[in-house]
């Protein structure tokens, strides 16, 4: 069984390299029609980027996409750069006319994005030709691999039951080297993910066909990203049923978190792209999904025709009343443990590493300033879009829509979200983003602090204080210091996951809604001690 | 400033600290021999498995202890000298006090075995039984078997432990059958099988009769008195229960007998001195409580009782209706009220029993066959809520009330297989009753 594990992890190991090592392969340059013509489609008027690229790309050279990418982000520059010049100069000549005219040259979007759609225009190579074999060199290893490595456990872990036997002992899961290098692994993809998208080309090659056959055109980074998303759900989910097969509610919400990604993160999206419509995730709410009320999006939804305007008043019910009605219930883990995407990956992926989420008080204050900021940042954002969107205005309240959005995308979407939410995971716990960040998981926070029947069931005075709860609380709660004063857990954090109940020893946690009554309970005495005085209490 | 000065900072020893300081503004000092900051030691088999590191069995931060002027002495106290108020220290250094507090906890029972003393026998209690361990057991090159003396609740989480690392462990137990002085057989049958299940040998009926060293004093093996086969082994754990831990008030003019004895209000014999915890004896047993109890919350009720009479508010130790529980390997124990086992039953008691077919999970109940009154119930594998027994225990419920109710008191995790209806049915068909379970109701588990 150990050695069928062994292979397991050399297959995967094998895969993910040829995965990574896929990026450098292929080779990139157009000829001068094919360049032409995407000029033309793109109705860039720049003479001067023409002039650069042809110079740059349309050649016989086997350029790899590293060079591809410096040589078209040069000639963007290039071109604006001499376009900003003339702007300089025209309006030094004070000639209003001819520089306004310039502005009809410049190029606006991200010298990367330029190159990615170039490099996918102009893509040759080994990958481009065989995509299927490649899907298998680099998925189907990987899946292969990490399937040999987690399935034998269903034999190696023993009877069901708890299974953390270790975890503090090795390197991958104690901040060890192998986290750290995990770490590495991570946060550089997101940076290439979120702003060097050209050099990702040739993993969009491997999914041309599935793409084409899901939505009828070829696939994009986030495409690859997304299948990629699922996969890692999927492999990880098993790895979730089996160490935690003892219990029901994991299992249900682990089938939960895997259908709502699957079918609606990336099923659903795909095929309403595949029929015209704007692909959307019915689940992803505002804020969270905080680009929902930019322009480019209320204008996509507006001419997307009945169900453009579906979405449109979907995504407000949604926040306003599906969202807060369900955590008044349910608790936010309706949303934040059996729903959400990124939630979905943290309870997956990010499962091995829930113990190192830090529990001290200074963290719990820093995650308060940090996540109500960012919900504060959220909603001023979106305030002055709508403003903007509505006026007609570029500005409100002297905030300029176009930056306040740019940088919330770079910040939050991209930084907080992507590099530092699942970069992290190794080092500072799985939920890093949804603790500190996600806007949404505050606002829900909210509700559930002071209107939920949501509540983690303190068991009398059974808790003997191990802290196998508060050390795999992935939020960072500190549950020993409530179980052990006999006190009901009703934090704002707690996306209820229900481990801490799933390691409980002595069986002293129970996440149950209830009547809003008796949530919060009395906790002047623990329950068995002086049973006069627990009377004089009841009588109060 | 009144100077309260406690020995001993486990469970009992902090949770005085904690509740004086609530209370009132007095000087506080706690001393410790074993660690400077309070740790649970219900945890420190989590570490050795690797649940946790030592850091995350200390409840409190260490900012905690300054912050509410609790200070903190690590040293170890040799003598008390209650005419001058006095402790003297291993080093000779001495500190005064007013009131003193004894909570010093116990230590591993040693029944005067030829060899308890060899390199590589150990107990698992203190802080330094763990690192003790961690040197002799890191893995199964260095100890390539364990033995383990005595069929209790350390017992088996010391099994549990070495397995987790994959040491060989041999369990002798004395009685016929897993800790069935507590446990009715079914149950203990049950854990039988389950140790059996991971790989453990368990003996039973079976008494230590020496440990052998090697010339170095470590350990080399053991010798089975009944048969007098040798196991060879590096590791002994002598797990056969505990004893106050009060060798140092010998010499002082404090009564003790087993442990340090008590009255109701925890009070020594000596005025301004207590005793709490698992090293205080009462008198006369509370109930049907034994008279020293080595429970974690009984010593954290004790804690929370004698603050209140150093705080001015002299109040008596009561604790309410029994309860405990426990883990055996992967099976989870509750217990509520009384159960005794088959060999210590009580006049009149009555078992209503079930047990699943094929998982890990079974109950007793007890309760009075004239009466019909709930005496107490044993869960395994199934878990139940506190509050909801603690009030039938008060009102002197009839097991046919509990049973009617049983829904009420389930504390599972969400999605789990419910058992009540097969129970009751059980009970029915044994009792030709017709009792109909009634569904949960959260108006009646809020109506304590």
């Amino acid at each position: 069984m150990k050695f069928i594990k062994n292979i397991g992890l050399v297959v995967f190991i094998i895969g993910l390299t040829i995965f990574t090592t896929s990026i450098f392969t292929g080779s990139f340059n157009l000829t001068q029609k094919e360049l032409n013509s995407y000029i033309s489609d793109k109705g860039y008027k720049s003479d001067v980027l023409k002039e650069a690229l042809s110079k740059a790309i349309v050649t016989s050279n086997n350029i790899n996409i590293f060079e591809f990418s410096s040589k078209v982000t040069a000639a963007f520059e290039t071109s604006n750069n001499y376009y900003d010049a003339q702007i300089a100069k025209y309006s030094a000549e004070k000639n209003w006319a001819k520089k306004s005219e310039q502005y009809e040259y410049k190029i606006f979007g991200k010298p990367h994005s330029l190159s990615y759609e170039l490099a996918k225009k102009s893509g040759k190579g080994f990958i481009k030709e065989n995509p299927g074999l490649v899907w298998f060199l680099t998925f189907g290893l990987g899946i292969i691999g990490a399937l040999l490595f987690i399935l034998p456990n269903l034999i190696l872990l023993g009877k069901p039951g708890i299974k953390n036997d270790g975890i503090y002992h090795e390197s991958a899961t104690n901040r060890g080297w192998i986290a750290w290098l995990v770490l590495v692994y991570l946060v550089t993809f997101y940076l290439v993910l979120y702003f060097r998208p050209d050099y990702l080309v040739n993993w969009t090659f491997i999914f041309d066909p599935i793409s084409n056959f899901l939505n009828g055109g070829d696939a994009s980074q986030w495409f690859v990203y997304g299948f990629l998303y699922c996969t890692i759900m999927l492999v990880m989910g098993t790895r979730m049923y089996i160490k935690y097969r003892h219990n029901k509610y994991q299992i249900v919400r682990t089938t939960s978190v895997l259908f709502f990604q699957i079918v609606f993160a990336f099923l659903i999206p795909e095929i309403m792209t595949s029929l015209n419509m704007p692909g959307y995730d019915f689940k992803s709410a505002f804020p969270l999904d905080y680009d929902f009320f930019f322009e480019w999006n209320i204008e996509s939804l507006k001419n997307s025709g009945g169900i453009g305007i579906f979405i449109l008043v979907w995504g407000i019910v949604l926040t306003l009343v599906i969202v807060p009605v369900m955590v008044y219930f349910f608790g936010k883990r309706w949303y934040c443990s059996w729903v959400c995407g990124c939630g979905g990956l943290a309870e997956t992926l990010g499962d091995p590493y829930r113990q190192n989420s830090d529990k001290t008080l200074k963290s719990w204050k820093l995650e308060r300033w940090l996540i109500h900021a960012v919900l504060a940042f959220s909603l001023l954002m979106t305030a002055v879009t709508l403003y903007c969107y509505f006026s007609g205005t570029q500005s409100f309240l002297g905030i300029k829509s176009q930056w306040i959005k740019d940088t919330y995308s770079f910040l939050i979407g991209a930084w907080f979200a992507g590099v530092i939410g699942t970069g992290f995971y190794p080092i500072f716990g799985n939920r890093v983003w949804c603790r500190f960040g996600c806007p949404l998981a505050a606002y829900l926070g909210f509700v559930q602090r002071f209107k939920s029947r949501f509540r983690i069931t303190t068991n009398g005075g059974q808790c003997i204080s191990c802290g196998n709860c508060s050390t795999y609380c992935e939020q960072g709660i500190d549950v020993r210091a409530y179980a052990q004063k006999g006190e009901n857990i009703v934090r704002s954090s707690c996306v209820g996951c229900g481990i801490c109940s799933a390691v409980c020893p002595r069986g002293v946690l129970k996440l149950e809604n209830g009547p809003e009554d008796g949530r919060i309970n009395p906790t002047e005495i623990l329950l068995g001690n002086d049973v006069d005085l627990m009377s004089l209490i009841n009588k109060k | 400033m009144e100077h309260v000065v406690i020995i001993g900072n486990g469970i009992a020893g902090i949770t005085a600290a904690r509740h004086i300081r609530k209370n009132s503004d007095k000087k506080i000092t706690v001393v410790s021999a074993e660690s400077k900051f309070f740790f649970s030691r219900t945890a420190l088999m989590y570490v050795y498995m690797g649940h946790q590191k030592f850091e995350h069995t200390q409840p409190y931060e260490n900012w905690f202890w300054k912050k509410n002027r609790i200070d903190l002495k690590e040293g170890l106290v040799e003598n008390i000298n209650t005419d001058q108020k006095k402790l003297i220290f291993k080093d000779t250094s001495t500190i005064s006090y007013d009131r003193l507090i004894i909570a010093t906890g116990s230590k591993p029972n040693k029944f005067g075995w030829k060899g308890q003393d060899l390199e590589g026998v150990m107990g698992m209690y203190h802080k330094q039984d763990l690192e003790n361990l961690e040197k002799h057991a890191p893995n199964n090159i260095v100890c390539k078997r364990a033995v383990i003396v005595g069929g209790g609740l350390i017992g088996i989480e010391l099994a549990e432990m070495l397995v987790s690392r994959k040491i060989p462990v041999t369990f002798l137990v004395r009685e016929d059958s897993f800790w069935n002085g507590v446990l009715p057989a079914q149950e203990s049958e049950m854990i039988n099988k389950h140790i059996l299940e991971h790989h453990i040998d368990l003996r039973l009926s079976t008494n230590l009769k020496e440990i052998k060293a090697d010339k170095n004093s470590k350990v080399t093996s053991v010798i089975i008195e009944e048969t007098g086969e040798e196991i060879e082994c590096n590791v002994v754990g002598l797990t056969a229960g505990v004893t106050p831990n009060i060798d140092f008030i010998k010499g002082s003019k404090i009564d003790i007998k087993k442990g340090v004895l008590v009255n109701r209000f925890l009070e020594t014999n000596i005025a301004d001195v207590y005793a709490i915890g698992d090293c205080a004896e009462q008198h006369e047993a509370i109930g049907q409580r034994r008279t020293i109890e080595a429970v974690w919350y009984t010593g954290r009720m004790m804690g929370e009782t004698v603050a209140q009479t150093i705080c001015d508010n002299k109040t008596e130790y009561k604790p309410g209706h029994w309860f405990n529980s426990a883990k055996f390997l992967d099976i989870e124990y509750q217990t509520y009220g009384w159960v005794f086992s088959e060999r210590n039953k009580q006049e009149n008691e009555t078992y209503f029993q079930w047990q699943h077919p094929k998982e890990n999970k079974c109950i007793t109940i007890s309760y009075n066959a004239n009466s019909r009154q709930f005496l107490g119930i044993n869960t395994f594998g199934i878990r139940m809520r506190h509050e909801i027994f603690d009030k039938w225990l008060s009102k002197n419920k009839t097991i046919e009330h509990v049973l009617e109710y049983l829904a009420d008191a389930n504390f599972d995790p969400e999605f789990y297989k419910l058992h009540e209806a097969e129970i009751v049915a059980k009970f029915n068909q044994e009792n030709n009753t017709n009792i109909q379970l009634k569904k949960k109701s959260w108006k009646r588990i809020f109506s304590i």
